[in-house]
């Protein structure tokens, strides 16, 4: 038998391939989503100036950027309470939607007993629930929690719920005849498979805890961004209205940001990279 | 040798429906520490078999057995495997394998205890089937065969009295399966569970088995029950032997007639 031929220290790559690497540095990869951002406030801001549009129509970033930086304060204080509210609807959005999930997910009675009645729920536009908010708890922060924490409980319930009731038959089968209760299954397999379906979850609850509580907050309160912009659009302050608006953007990225990071730590191995994988023998 | 599973006129229907009846008067025994392959023309009911003699599904009429005891529900000390190698993508080859002794008694309540031990066991085994530095590993890490060799570790941590194979060799290439058949035996010969396998491949179950049943198209029956009289330990060349060719004849014979008399 030859030894096989040894692969040489350093191989020239061929001009093409070596085009090709530029944008997938990681640094330059890494800046393609501001950019993303800054060309689209450029573009913006020349459209804007090409036509003269009125600011009260639709104002400048620099408009907006200078109203931002003229009410910062006002605008700290409104996001800090939007910030808040959001985060306790969403905290009972992920206990409650995480325990009824599980609920859901592990006994197909339950299942077939409350999901029709939790679609009939869901599609229950939230807004026209707030006007009875407002009559059970009044003018404040609790409508706002509420809406946000109905709104962002239902994507993960229906994901957690996935998530246990699709435990592959045959590890159902091997805990099982080792002696495994009903909640040991849930808890050693269930559980931890269904943590890729929950994280998922929780990056589309937490943009929708946001709209849930600044809509609220538009209705029903004397504090928050959704106060703030709906006071600012009632005197014609367009730029603190836009700016209302891109504060709650930053926010929500955020939030989505801090949501995926977690994802990425917690549950790896199902998002795991090509890169990863070891070549098979 | 004391009869360690009994099946006894056991019949099985998923529903009221009749053609849900997937087993029809279904006896055979066998003895404590026997190597028993089950084959069959597919869909003849090989894995309702599992199913019914672990106590999953229960029987619709008939008696089963198991160490002397009537199974009324799932038993709680037997290992399986399956052809998907179903593992835990979340933890490595080696907690892998360790998934039962968090489960099954006695071994969950002095697992704290003694997880070292445990642990050291759980890496002989890995070892023993040619999984040694792979123990750090991920499933996705793992060739097809590797992630069989892990569920069948999985299997047998425990020491299980009773073992219960679904084709476990069936989704793997020629050489692999082969390779896999030697490690079964030395794991078989060196604690001598009792083993049901259920297979399509007659010559794993010609290799492996001390007996052979054939089993009848649905509604499944025992049909056929062939002693293997190849003295082990056996060599891979038995596979290929004349006896072993003979013997495959003869059950492909008998299959082929029970499919047949179906259609």
């Amino acid at each position: 038998m030859q030894p096989a031929p040894e692969p040489p220290e350093q191989f020239d790559l061929p001009a093409r391939v070596r085009r090709k690497r530029f944008l997938e540095r990681a640094p330059v990869r890494r800046s393609l989503p501001w950019l993303v951002v800054i060309g689209m406030f450029v573009f913006w801001e020349l459209f804007v100036r090409a036509f003269s549009i009125e600011q009260f129509i639709l104002p400048a970033p620099s408009a907006i950027f200078a109203a931002l930086w003229q009410w910062r304060g006002l605008i700290l204080e409104n996001s800090w309470q939007t910030l808040m509210t959001t985060l306790v609807g969403f905290a009972l959005a992920i206990v409650v939607g995480g325990l009824g999930g599980i609920a859901l997910g592990s006994s197909a009675l339950v299942y077939e007993s409350f999901y029709p009645a939790l679609i009939g729920f869901n599609s229950v536009p939230k807004v026209a629930v707030i006007p009875i908010l407002i009559i059970w708890f009044g003018i404040g922060t609790v409508p706002a929690i509420i809406t946000a924490f109905l709104l962002a409980f239902f994507p993960i319930l229906v994901n957690v719920a996935t998530g246990i009731a699709t435990v592959e038959p045959e590890l159902r089968d091997v805990l099982r005849a080792l002696g495994a209760s009903r909640r040991q299954v849930i808890m050693k397999v269930g559980l931890p498979r269904s943590m890729p379906y929950f994280f998922a979850s929780l990056k589309i609850a937490m943009t929708v805890a946001f709209v849930g509580s600044i809509v609220a907050e538009t209705v029903a309160a004397n504090k928050g961004i959704g106060y703030l912009m709906l006071v600012a659009s009632s005197r014609f302050e367009v730029p603190l209205a836009f700016a209302g608006l891109i504060v709650t953007g930053i926010m929500g990225v955020a939030m989505y940001a801090i949501s995926a990071g977690i994802e990425r730590r917690m549950t790896g191995w199902a998002t795991r990279s090509a890169d990863m994988s070891l070549p098979t023998s | 040798m004391s009869d360690f599973v009994e099946l006894d006129g056991v019949s099985l229907k998923y529903s009221e429906d009749p053609s849900s009846l997937a087993l029809y008067k279904t006896s055979f025994t066998v003895p404590r520490g026997e190597f028993v392959a089950v084959v069959g023309p597919s869909g003849c009911g090989k894995s309702t078999l599992m199913k019914v003699v672990t106590g999953l599904w229960p029987a619709t009429a008939g008696s089963i057995k198991v160490d002397g005891q009537a199974v009324e529900r799932p038993l709680n000390f037997v290992g399986m495997a399956f052809q998907n190698a179903s593992l835990l993508p979340w933890r490595t080859a080696l907690d892998n394998v360790m998934l039962p002794l968090e489960v099954a008694e006695p071994h969950a309540s002095r697992l704290k205890a003694e997880r070292a031990a445990y642990e050291q066991k759980a890496r002989a085994l890995l070892a023993l089937v040619g999984l040694k530095g792979f123990e750090g590993r991920y499933p996705w890490e793992l060739s097809g065969g590797m992630q069989q060799r892990t569920q069948i570790c999985r299997a047998l941590i425990h020491e299980p009295s009773l073992l219960m194979l679904d084709e476990p060799f069936g989704a793997l290439d020629m050489f692999t399966r082969e390779e896999l058949w030697l490690s079964m035996q030395d794991l078989w010969m060196a604690r001598r569970p009792t083993v049901i396998l259920v297979t399509h491949d007659l010559r794993e179950a010609a290799f492996l088995s001390d007996r052979v049943l054939v089993m009848s198209a649905r509604p499944g029956r025992i049909i056929l029950d062939r002693r293997v009289g190849t003295p082990r330990p056996r060599r891979l060349e038995s596979a290929y032997s004349a006896d072993t060719v003979a013997l495959i004849a003869e059950l492909r014979e008998h299959i082929h007639a029970a499919r047949t008399r179906a259609a």
